[in-house]
């Protein structure tokens, strides 16, 4: 990829994450933590792709551990979240 | 599946989680946008089984092994998320955040592993970055897990000439990740890999119990920008996106959390370097305290007209959320104003109280944040406090060089009497005395809050 392209992709990104966590109330500071903690899990994508790739024994062990690591912190993480939020609809009621 | 179709599809993940990060700022829109975000992050990881090019064939290579490890992951990550009690769930969000850096930080071993001697100098250099702030989130959140969990003290680890070794193996890690830049080999990056999982521990060991959610908030923005660097690595426009947002979110946070406990990001990170514990008032000294039974609670309740009660982390220990709103709806029956003064912190993260009750069905409207409540306790007749002690502790205005100093804190000294329900005098989380205990005007009411609750509940309705 273009080099400037990755800057502008980085730049703007971080002025977005700014922007849309920034008047969030003390309440909502843990599930958007989480929340967030969740979406870095996405790295089980770039843990497939290097698993995909592995040739040696070393790197398919260290892929399939780095599978295990980002499936329990993307999925886990969003149920988590839920569990956290769903307290908050029941209080509606 | 060709390049452009699987890029747009990772754009429509990545819009995905910024409509997640959106939602979730609104305690409306929050749960949806929870849903939104493991949209997209589904949508994301499917499709990585579709695409191909050069480098890639479909079916992937070894699909066996990645489906069974995704397969591990769910087993252990579903029930650990669903059967965690309210108590725990700081310390399971510490340990999800630490397993990502340390999936993002393997991801970048291998890559490395893989390209061999066909790294650009800017691929190894973000390789680095990638394996240094994984392991040190790795590590620093396996730490704070502990802590939270009362694995290990609570209170700030510090040893002889801390701040040098600290120092030393910060200059050290820098040190090895400049040799692989320019040595490229095997060997000096599983050093690295070894000496910033060293140097995670070292970082997180000084802070204390209290400072522990916002170290776990900048370690959740550090595993962000980890998975940025590794965006970078895999060519993935995805995951410079998303790791991106949450690197910037999460910093965005926890600087909104440090000043919700009125600190600086700083001192809370470096505090545990300065602070004299010689300021603190010795623990342990025999002093007078006045107990009472959950009889003398219910009459000065039953003569109350407005109550405050202050919950912390003893209450969700005990889980006692039902029983403190079947108190207040019983007090509420009785004409007497009630409130819920919340601290920001209470518990053991910001919002812990929030949850903790809406599960009890506690209505918003009568929780009040800390400035509101602040201004009533003048005209409050009783604060009830059930299991808070450092967010109540006026050592926080009067006692410079204490640790929670400078924090802000509900001024329940400033109601007419005061109601402790502690299950022993053991200081709070951050270890530190509190003078309030021994206030004229303060009652103690020992045991484990649901059962006192239950008591004074009963004493309450036979009045």
């Amino acid at each position: 990829m273009e080099p400037m392209a990755i800057v502008s992709i980085f730049v703007l990104s971080v002025f977005v994450g700014f922007e849309v966590v920034s008047k969030v109330s003390s309440t909502l500071h843990t599930p958007l933590m989480s929340g967030a903690n969740a979406i870095h899990g996405v790295i089980l994508v770039g843990a497939i792709i290097v698993a995909d790739h592995s040739e040696t024994n070393l790197e398919l062990g260290l892929s399939v551990a780095a599978i295990i690591l980002a499936t329990i912190n993307m999925v886990g993480g969003f149920v988590v979240t839920d569990r956290m939020l769903e307290m908050f609809k029941g209080n509606k009621k | 599946m060709n390049r452009t179709v699987y890029d747009l599809i990772g754009l429509a993940a990545g819009v995905a989680f910024i409509l997640a990060l959106k939602g979730l700022s609104h305690p409306k829109t929050a749960r949806r946008g929870n849903l939104i975000g493991a949209f997209g992050a589904g949508l994301a990881t499917l499709v990585v089984f579709f695409y191909s090019n050069e480098k890639s064939s479909l079916p992937l290579n070894n699909l066996g092994w990645i489906l069974g490890a995704i397969a591990v992951g769910l087993v252990i990550g579903v029930p650990a998320a669903r059967k965690v009690q309210m108590t725990q769930m700081p310390q399971l969000v510490a340990l999800f955040n630490g397993v990502g850096g340390g999936a993002a930080a393997l991801v970048a071993i291998v890559e490395y592993l893989n390209l061999g001697d066909q790294a650009t100098t800017a691929v190894v250099v973000f390789t680095v970055f990638t394996v240094i702030v994984g392991c040190v989130s790795f590590s620093g959140s396996i730490i704070t897990f502990m802590k939270l969990q009362e694995l290990m003290t609570t209170r700030p680890v510090i040893f002889p000439a801390g701040r040098f070794i600290i120092a030393g193996t910060l200059i050290a890690v820098i040190g090895v990740g400049g040799w692989v830049v320019t040595a490229l080999g095997t060997t000096p990056l599983l050093i690295l890999a070894g000496l910033s999982l060293l140097f995670g521990i070292l970082f997180v060991l000084p802070v204390g119990g209290a400072d522990v959610p916002i170290v776990i908030s900048l370690l959740n923005a550090f595993t962000g920008l980890t998975v940025a660097a590794s965006g970078y690595v895999l060519d993935s426009t995805l995951l410079i996106i998303a790791g991106t947002l949450v690197g910037a979110s999460g910093t965005i946070l926890t600087r909104l959390m440090a000043e919700a406990m009125g600190r600086s990001l700083f001192g809370t990170l470096f505090g545990a370097f300065t602070a004299k514990p010689q300021d603190v008032a010795a623990v342990g000294e025999e002093r007078p305290v006045r107990s009472g039974s959950p009889d003398d609670v219910a009459i000065l309740l039953n003569y109350a007209r407005r109550v405050v009660i202050v919950p912390g982390f003893g209450l969700a220990v005990a889980q006692a959320q039902h029983t403190v709103r079947e108190l207040a709806d019983l007090m509420i029956s009785k004409g007497i104003d009630v409130a819920y003064g919340i601290h920001p912190v209470a518990g053991r993260m910001p919002g812990h109280m929030n949850v903790l009750l809406a599960e009890a069905n506690v209505p918003y409207d009568q929780l009040q944040e800390m400035d509101e409540v602040n201004t009533t306790f003048g005209q409050t007749d009783v604060a009830i406090v059930i299991g808070a002690n450092d967010v109540v502790n006026p050592a926080a205005q009067t006692t410079p060089g204490c640790p929670i100093y400078g924090m802000p804190i509900l001024e329940v000294n400033h109601a007419a009497n005061i109601i402790f329900l502690k299950r022993s005098m053991r200081p709070g989380f951050a270890g530190i005395e509190n003078e309030l205990l021994y206030d004229p005007k303060t009652m103690l009411l020992f045991g484990d809050a649901k059962a006192s609750l239950t008591k004074v509940v009963s004493a309450l309705k036979a009045l």
